[in-house]
Protein backbone atom coordinates (compact mmCIF):
# COMPACT_ATOMS: atom_id res chain seq x y z
CA UNK A 1 0.00 0.00 0.00
CA UNK A 2 1.23 3.28 -0.78
CA UNK A 3 -0.02 5.76 2.09
CA UNK A 4 2.10 5.20 5.37
CA UNK A 5 0.20 5.32 8.72
CA UNK A 6 2.39 6.32 11.88
CA UNK A 7 1.95 7.32 15.36
CA UNK A 8 3.85 10.19 17.07
CA UNK A 9 2.15 11.49 20.37
CA UNK A 10 -1.14 9.71 20.36
CA UNK A 11 -1.57 11.09 17.03
CA UNK A 12 -2.28 8.75 14.33
CA UNK A 13 -0.79 9.95 11.34
CA UNK A 14 -1.54 8.66 8.02
CA UNK A 15 -0.30 9.87 4.82
CA UNK A 16 -3.08 9.64 2.22
CA UNK A 17 -2.19 7.88 -1.10
CA UNK A 18 -2.64 9.89 -4.88
CA UNK A 19 -6.13 8.50 -5.43
CA UNK A 20 -8.52 8.62 -2.84
CA UNK A 21 -11.55 6.58 -3.80
CA UNK A 22 -13.63 3.27 -2.88
CA UNK A 23 -10.79 1.13 -3.85
CA UNK A 24 -8.02 2.59 -1.84
CA UNK A 25 -10.65 3.69 0.73
CA UNK A 26 -11.03 -0.25 2.05
CA UNK A 27 -7.58 -0.36 3.04
CA UNK A 28 -7.26 2.90 4.72
CA UNK A 29 -10.31 2.36 7.08
CA UNK A 30 -9.19 -1.12 7.75
CA UNK A 31 -5.46 -0.16 8.66
CA UNK A 32 -6.58 2.48 10.72
CA UNK A 33 -9.08 0.93 12.82
CA UNK A 34 -6.59 -1.81 13.51
CA UNK A 35 -4.32 1.29 14.97
CA UNK A 36 -7.01 3.29 16.84
CA UNK A 37 -7.66 -0.62 18.80
CA UNK A 38 -4.31 -1.04 19.08
CA UNK A 39 -2.62 2.05 20.20
CA UNK A 40 -2.95 4.41 22.23
CA UNK A 41 -3.88 6.87 19.84
CA UNK A 42 -6.26 9.87 20.34
CA UNK A 43 -5.99 12.20 17.44
CA UNK A 44 -5.84 11.30 13.67
CA UNK A 45 -4.14 13.49 11.06
CA UNK A 46 -4.84 12.83 7.50
CA UNK A 47 -1.99 14.52 5.66
CA UNK A 48 -3.36 14.93 2.13
CA UNK A 49 0.37 16.42 0.64
CA UNK A 50 0.23 13.38 -1.90
CA UNK A 51 -3.45 13.46 -2.80
CA UNK A 52 -4.55 14.65 -5.72
CA UNK A 53 -8.41 12.93 -6.07
CA UNK A 54 -11.18 12.11 -3.99
CA UNK A 55 -14.40 11.16 -4.38
CA UNK A 56 -17.47 10.96 -1.65
CA UNK A 57 -15.59 7.59 -0.85
CA UNK A 58 -12.74 9.65 1.17
CA UNK A 59 -15.59 11.85 3.06
CA UNK A 60 -17.21 8.28 4.80
CA UNK A 61 -13.36 7.67 6.12
CA UNK A 62 -12.82 11.04 7.41
CA UNK A 63 -16.57 10.70 8.98
CA UNK A 64 -15.66 7.37 9.96
CA UNK A 65 -12.95 7.98 11.83
CA UNK A 66 -14.42 11.32 13.65
CA UNK A 67 -17.20 9.01 14.72
CA UNK A 68 -14.68 6.99 16.12
CA UNK A 69 -12.21 9.59 18.26
CA UNK A 70 -14.95 12.07 19.29
CA UNK A 71 -16.17 9.59 21.40
CA UNK A 72 -13.38 9.83 23.42
CA UNK A 73 -12.30 13.73 22.84
CA UNK A 74 -10.19 12.81 20.07
CA UNK A 75 -10.25 15.15 16.87
CA UNK A 76 -9.41 14.87 13.16
CA UNK A 77 -6.83 17.31 11.92
CA UNK A 78 -6.70 17.52 8.03
CA UNK A 79 -3.18 18.82 6.63
CA UNK A 80 -1.84 19.93 2.98
CA UNK A 81 -5.63 19.83 1.58
CA UNK A 82 -5.51 21.54 -1.70
CA UNK A 83 -8.32 23.45 -3.08
CA UNK A 84 -10.19 20.87 -4.64
CA UNK A 85 -9.96 18.42 -1.96
CA UNK A 86 -11.62 21.36 0.82
CA UNK A 87 -14.28 21.83 -1.54
CA UNK A 88 -15.25 18.30 -1.34
CA UNK A 89 -15.09 18.63 1.94
CA UNK A 90 -17.18 21.73 2.31
CA UNK A 91 -19.74 20.48 0.09
CA UNK A 92 -19.97 17.29 2.28
CA UNK A 93 -20.34 19.30 5.42
CA UNK A 94 -17.43 17.75 7.34
CA UNK A 95 -15.81 20.81 7.52
CA UNK A 96 -17.09 22.02 11.23
CA UNK A 97 -15.97 18.39 12.34
CA UNK A 98 -12.61 19.09 11.38
CA UNK A 99 -9.36 20.81 12.39
CA UNK A 100 -7.03 22.72 9.62
CA UNK A 101 -3.07 22.26 9.87
CA UNK A 102 -1.77 24.05 7.04
CA UNK A 103 1.12 26.35 6.36
CA UNK A 104 0.09 29.36 5.08
CA UNK A 105 1.97 29.91 2.20
CA UNK A 106 2.22 26.53 0.87
CA UNK A 107 -1.33 26.74 1.34
CA UNK A 108 -1.58 29.64 -1.30
CA UNK A 109 0.88 28.38 -3.35
CA UNK A 110 -0.92 25.42 -3.96
CA UNK A 111 -4.00 27.01 -4.75
CA UNK A 112 -2.61 29.24 -6.89
CA UNK A 113 -1.78 26.20 -9.01
CA UNK B 1 -17.93 17.15 -35.37
CA UNK B 2 -19.19 15.47 -32.69
CA UNK B 3 -17.18 12.58 -30.82
CA UNK B 4 -18.44 9.63 -29.02
CA UNK B 5 -16.69 7.38 -27.04
CA UNK B 6 -18.34 3.73 -25.23
CA UNK B 7 -16.80 1.99 -22.83
CA UNK B 8 -18.13 -1.13 -21.51
CA UNK B 9 -16.52 -2.80 -18.03
CA UNK B 10 -16.67 -5.45 -15.54
CA UNK B 11 -18.00 -3.79 -12.26
CA UNK B 12 -14.97 -3.52 -10.41
CA UNK B 13 -13.71 -1.47 -7.62
CA UNK B 14 -9.97 -1.30 -10.21
CA UNK B 15 -12.15 0.02 -12.96
CA UNK B 16 -13.49 2.96 -11.11
CA UNK B 17 -10.31 5.03 -12.10
CA UNK B 18 -10.25 3.86 -14.88
CA UNK B 19 -13.51 5.23 -15.66
CA UNK B 20 -12.88 8.37 -14.54
CA UNK B 21 -8.90 8.92 -16.13
CA UNK B 22 -10.31 7.65 -19.77
CA UNK B 23 -13.62 10.05 -19.74
CA UNK B 24 -10.99 12.44 -18.73
CA UNK B 25 -8.32 11.71 -21.42
CA UNK B 26 -11.59 11.49 -24.20
CA UNK B 27 -12.59 15.32 -22.73
CA UNK B 28 -9.36 17.36 -23.23
CA UNK B 29 -10.49 17.94 -26.63
CA UNK B 30 -12.34 20.55 -25.69
CA UNK B 31 -9.67 22.37 -23.43
CA UNK B 32 -11.42 21.72 -20.17
CA UNK B 33 -9.48 23.75 -17.56
CA UNK B 34 -7.93 21.71 -14.51
CA UNK B 35 -11.54 22.51 -12.38
CA UNK B 36 -13.70 20.75 -15.39
CA UNK B 37 -11.44 17.94 -15.40
CA UNK B 38 -11.88 17.55 -11.85
CA UNK B 39 -15.86 17.74 -11.80
CA UNK B 40 -15.95 15.06 -14.53
CA UNK B 41 -13.11 12.57 -12.64
CA UNK B 42 -15.40 13.30 -9.57
CA UNK B 43 -19.04 12.43 -11.32
CA UNK B 44 -17.67 9.29 -12.90
CA UNK B 45 -16.22 8.16 -9.69
CA UNK B 46 -19.53 8.32 -7.85
CA UNK B 47 -20.92 7.10 -10.81
CA UNK B 48 -19.08 3.92 -11.46
CA UNK B 49 -18.85 3.62 -7.54
CA UNK B 50 -22.71 3.42 -7.17
CA UNK B 51 -22.88 0.51 -9.76
CA UNK B 52 -20.00 -1.71 -8.37
CA UNK B 53 -21.40 -0.92 -4.37
CA UNK B 54 -25.17 -0.58 -4.76
CA UNK B 55 -26.30 -1.80 -8.22
CA UNK B 56 -24.24 -5.63 -8.19
CA UNK B 57 -23.29 -5.57 -5.10
CA UNK B 58 -19.85 -5.71 -5.20
CA UNK B 59 -20.09 -8.88 -7.30
CA UNK B 60 -19.29 -8.13 -10.70
CA UNK B 61 -21.19 -7.24 -13.98
CA UNK B 62 -21.55 -5.10 -16.72
CA UNK B 63 -20.91 -1.28 -16.87
CA UNK B 64 -21.51 0.79 -19.85
CA UNK B 65 -20.30 4.36 -20.18
CA UNK B 66 -21.30 6.41 -23.59
CA UNK B 67 -19.89 10.15 -24.06
CA UNK B 68 -20.45 12.42 -26.75
CA UNK B 69 -18.31 15.92 -26.82
CA UNK B 70 -19.65 18.41 -29.25
CA UNK B 71 -19.68 22.32 -28.91
CA UNK B 72 -18.61 22.06 -25.54
CA UNK B 73 -20.43 19.92 -23.87
CA UNK B 74 -19.94 16.40 -22.37
CA UNK B 75 -23.17 14.16 -22.33
CA UNK B 76 -22.25 11.13 -20.73
CA UNK B 77 -24.51 8.16 -19.93
CA UNK B 78 -23.25 5.40 -17.47
CA UNK B 79 -25.55 2.38 -17.41
CA UNK B 80 -25.50 -0.83 -15.29
CA UNK B 81 -28.32 -3.86 -15.31
CA UNK B 82 -28.03 -4.34 -11.58
CA UNK B 83 -30.66 -4.39 -8.73
CA UNK B 84 -32.20 -0.89 -9.41
CA UNK B 85 -33.23 2.01 -7.27
CA UNK B 86 -36.98 1.33 -5.51
CA UNK B 87 -36.75 5.47 -4.56
CA UNK B 88 -34.79 7.47 -6.47
CA UNK B 89 -35.51 11.28 -4.70
CA UNK B 90 -34.43 9.18 -1.51
CA UNK B 91 -31.26 8.38 -3.03
CA UNK B 92 -30.51 10.94 -3.93
CA UNK B 93 -30.59 13.01 -0.92
CA UNK B 94 -27.61 13.80 0.78
CA UNK B 95 -26.37 11.54 3.57
CA UNK B 96 -28.73 8.99 2.61
CA UNK B 97 -27.19 5.37 2.11
CA UNK B 98 -28.18 1.84 2.05
CA UNK B 99 -24.85 0.24 3.25
CA UNK B 100 -24.22 2.35 6.65
CA UNK B 101 -21.47 -0.46 7.29
CA UNK B 102 -19.70 0.01 4.09
CA UNK B 103 -19.06 3.94 5.54
CA UNK B 104 -20.30 5.54 2.49
CA UNK B 105 -20.89 9.08 2.93
CA UNK B 106 -24.24 9.35 1.37
CA UNK B 107 -22.86 12.10 -0.89
CA UNK B 108 -22.77 10.33 -4.54
CA UNK B 109 -25.79 11.86 -6.17
CA UNK B 110 -24.83 15.24 -4.71
CA UNK B 111 -21.75 15.32 -5.33
CA UNK B 112 -22.60 14.44 -9.56
CA UNK B 113 -25.42 17.15 -9.18
CA UNK B 114 -22.97 19.35 -7.31
CA UNK B 115 -19.87 19.08 -10.34
CA UNK B 116 -22.18 18.51 -13.34
CA UNK B 117 -24.29 20.87 -15.22
CA UNK B 118 -27.28 18.12 -15.22
CA UNK B 119 -28.11 15.19 -13.53
CA UNK B 120 -30.95 12.39 -14.28
CA UNK B 121 -31.77 8.87 -12.84
CA UNK B 122 -33.24 6.90 -14.86
CA UNK B 123 -33.65 3.27 -12.41
CA UNK B 124 -36.05 0.43 -12.39
CA UNK B 125 -35.70 -2.62 -9.67
CA UNK B 126 -34.43 -5.39 -10.91
CA UNK B 127 -33.62 -4.54 -14.60
CA UNK B 128 -30.87 -1.42 -13.76
CA UNK B 129 -30.28 2.03 -13.68
CA UNK B 130 -29.30 4.77 -15.77
CA UNK B 131 -27.13 7.53 -14.80
CA UNK B 132 -27.46 11.05 -17.73
CA UNK B 133 -24.85 13.43 -16.78
CA UNK B 134 -23.93 16.89 -19.29
CA UNK B 135 -21.50 19.46 -18.38
CA UNK B 136 -20.81 22.71 -19.76
CA UNK B 137 -17.14 23.48 -20.84
CA UNK B 138 -15.67 26.88 -20.42
CA UNK B 139 -18.88 28.36 -18.33
CA UNK B 140 -16.86 28.08 -14.94
CA UNK B 141 -19.57 26.13 -13.46
CA UNK B 142 -19.61 22.78 -10.84
CA UNK B 143 -20.57 23.52 -6.81
CA UNK B 144 -19.07 27.43 -7.07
Amino acid sequence: MEEEFKIIDHCLMIRLPEEIDHKSCQEISRRADHLLLDAEVKHVVFDFSRTMFMDSSGVGVLAGRYRKVSCFGGKVFVMNANRRIKKILKLSGLMKYLEFMEREEEDEKRDQD
Amino acid sequence: MKNEIRIEMEALPENEGFARVAVAAFITAQNPTVEEICDVKTAVSEAVTNAVIHAYEERGGRIVIRCSLGDGLLHMEIEDFGRGIEDIPKAMEPLFTTRPELERSGMGFAFMEAFMDRLEVRSEPGRGTQIIMEKKFGIGSGGE
